[in-house]
């Protein structure tokens, strides 16, 4: 086997600009696979950090008739606080959000939007919620940098809202936009307007009451609260476990064109080599070797593409995967119409497991691809070989 | 001494004005023609509907123009409203929270044609004073809510003091924000009664020149037959 290593690298490495050329697609099969799934990781990671951070927690709790998907059931979906829950509240361990559908008149449009009630002493989401302790004479509101774009609103900006009581009876008073934020997470952002919830649940004559019940805790046992539906963290999740499931399968796609590429040259290659070294496999015969051994050397011979490829990917991918997880990748469409957790600039994350999988990946293939046309060599007559003759 | 008691003796009840306000207003039953002019940021849009209505619980409504709207048929029973759209061939419920949406685009809302108790049934009506509006003289009525489930905390009318037909009205909010205002002008003498046939809804919280509302012709008290007011109406 040593010997079979050291034929085969004297070998390729004596091919010239062949080899060199081989090895140069195939690296590019290994920069590009580590770099995208790198992306998709680095989203992955990114969307669920900012989801925890700024809607999600741990996991929550929803009314029953809460459907994130139909403001129209927002009028129904909220009901007291279980009594379960008020230890965890008050130990800062849980907030309780009430969600109700409202109406927002910059500039004299129209916009409909969501009013969060949410406590602005709360500790478990990254929302600057103490900015709505601020003293004024209109009601302190937040907003987040989606909701400020589309209604073209910046803070200390005052505009009215509007929205109907839990009896139905209209009500409208001027908010004072006292921060917006920058999360990510468009479900937290888009059209969501965040009030102190004592303000809402005063406002909407529904004292107590809540939507969602947000936890930080994901270990403490969650018991089944009647009225309340626990929504644990990776169902919460599940909809970019889904999106990038998605668009790994459709990247697979183009590593499996690039591969396809890699791996044809090396057939090539592989097929060249055998037709037109037939003496020197009819010599390693005649010095001794079995046919399985010539077959082993040629498999060889062309799997160490696969280990030159990993090498020059080393030297030109490594600065560039590297800078590229210190910069990021800056998408050139706006991704906060998304409507999911994206960033603008996504930051790729490069595992162990990532790398490992992909050079064996590569590597496998590469062996398999070299070993099909040695295959051949198994039915050759050593004598014909060695005479040159064609088989 | 005398001059403040003439003053107090002259002045109507408020109540008393909202009920000579529903003579002029209200009618057994009514067949109308009208054109709603939506006033868009960009744009104007023309709709034109034929109306039956008996009191304020039957109403059907089939709308004449644009071509997009023709054949658009609303059918009101009581608390409840029917869509019929000829595009897609299907009748529609309109309820729930789909009824505080806006009619065609206008500044009106189903809701807004829905409520149909009597302004004294649930508001406690209180003269202000008087006022002039384009060169007529009115009462001031401001009317509190004193029932709870009501879209408008209070209301202020503007009554014409010799045709009793009102001639502004504003919606306000519970904070006391001005949300709605209608406007009432060409009043006409019809049947023996005075009706304003142009209306101006605006809400007061949008840009825009809201929405216009003119009665080209009303007829009052006719013979409408009762399956004018039944669902299958709306597929003929």
């Amino acid at each position: 086997m040593k010997l079979a290593i050291k034929l085969a690298y004297r070998n390729l490495i004596g091919a010239g600009l062949r080899t060199w050329l081989n090895v140069l697609v195939l690296s590019f099969s290994f920069v590009i696979i580590i770099w995208l799934n790198g992306v998709m990781k680095g989203w992955d990671y990114q969307a669920k950090n900012d989801m925890t951070h700024y809607e999600i927690g741990a996991g929550q709790y929803w009314h029953q008739d809460y459907d994130p998907f139909d403001p129209f059931t927002l009028a129904e979906s909220h009901a007291p606080v279980p009594a379960a829950f008020k230890k965890e509240i008050d130990n800062g361990n849980m907030i309780a959000i009430l969600k109700v559908q409202g109406s927002i008149f910059p500039q004299g449009r129209m916009l409909p939007v969501v009013l969060r009630g949410i406590d602005p002493k709360q500790g478990i989401l990254k929302i600057p919620t103490h900015q709505l302790d601020t003293v004024t004479d209109a009601i302190p509101a937040i907003i987040g940098g989606m909701m400020a774009q589309s209604a073209k609103l910046k803070k200390g900006d005052r505009v009215i809202i509007r929205w109907r009581d839990d009896n139905g009876t209209f009500d409208a008073t001027e908010i004072l936009i006292s921060e917006i934020f920058s999360s990510n997470v468009p479900s937290a952002e888009a059209n969501q307007v965040y009030l102190s919830m004592k303000t809402l649940q005063d406002m909407m004559l529904l004292p107590e009451h809540a939507t969602i019940l947000t936890f930080a805790d994901a270990h403490e046992p969650r018991p089944d609260i009647s009225g309340w539906v626990h929504k644990p963290r990776h169902v919460l999740t599940k909809q970019v476990d889904d999106m990038i499931k998605t668009k790994t399968a459709g990247q697979s796609i183009m590593y499996g064109i690039l591969l396809l590429l890699a791996m044809l040259a090396i057939f090539d290659t592989q097929v060249l080599s055998i037709f037109r070294r037939q003496k020197e496999i009819g010599t390693y015969v005649a010095l001794g070797y079995t046919r399985k051994e010539v077959v082993m050397l040629f498999t060889v011979e062309g799997s160490m593409h696969a280990v030159l490829a990993a090498m020059a990917a080393t030297i030109y991918g490594l600065p560039f995967l590297l800078w590229q997880a210190k910069v990021g990748w800056t998408m050139p469409i706006d991704t906060s119409q998304f409507g999911m957790a994206i960033a603008q600039t996504l930051y790729p994350v490069y595992t162990v497991g990532l790398v490992l999988t992909t050079v064996l990946l590569v590597t496998l293939t590469t062996a398999v691809v070299s070993y099909l046309p040695s295959r051949k060599i198994a039915k050759m007559n050593p004598t014909e070989a060695l005479r040159g003759k064609l088989q | 001494m005398a001059f403040i008691n003439t003053t107090t003796f002259s002045q109507p009840n408020a109540n008393a004005l909202l009920e000579k306000v529903d003579e002029n207003m209200a009618s057994e039953n009514r067949i109308s023609e009208s054109t709603m002019i939506i006033h868009g940021r960009r744009d104007s849009r023309t709709i034109t509907a034929r109306t039956w209505s008996v009191g304020t619980e039957k109403s059907f409504t089939e709308y004449l123009s644009p071509a997009r709207e023709q054949g658009t048929k609303m059918l009101k029973l009581e608390d409840q409203l029917w869509i019929y759209s000829p595009s897609t061939d299907r009748t529609i419920q309109i309820s729930g929270h789909m009824l505080r949406q806006s009619v065609m685009g206008s500044d009106l809302s189903y809701e807004d044609m829905m409520d149909t108790r009597k302004l004294t049934d649930v508001y406690d009506a209180r003269l202000e004073g008087e006022e002039t509006i384009g060169g007529r003289p009115t009462w001031v009525v401001h009317l509190q809510a004193r029932v709870d489930d009501i879209a408008y905390h209070s209301r202020k009318i503007w009554i014409d003091t010799e045709r009793y037909v009102p001639l502004k009205e504003e919606l306000f909010a519970k904070s006391g924000q001005l949300l709605k205002q209608t406007t009432f002008s060409e009043v006409k003498q019809i049947d023996g009664r005075w009706f304003p046939t142009a209306m101006r809804f605006k809400d007061m919280l949008k840009q825009g020149d809201g929405t216009e509302f003119i009665i080209t012709s009303i007829q009052f008290n006719q013979d409408i037959p009762e399956h004018m007011f039944t669902k299958a109406v709306l597929r003929r």
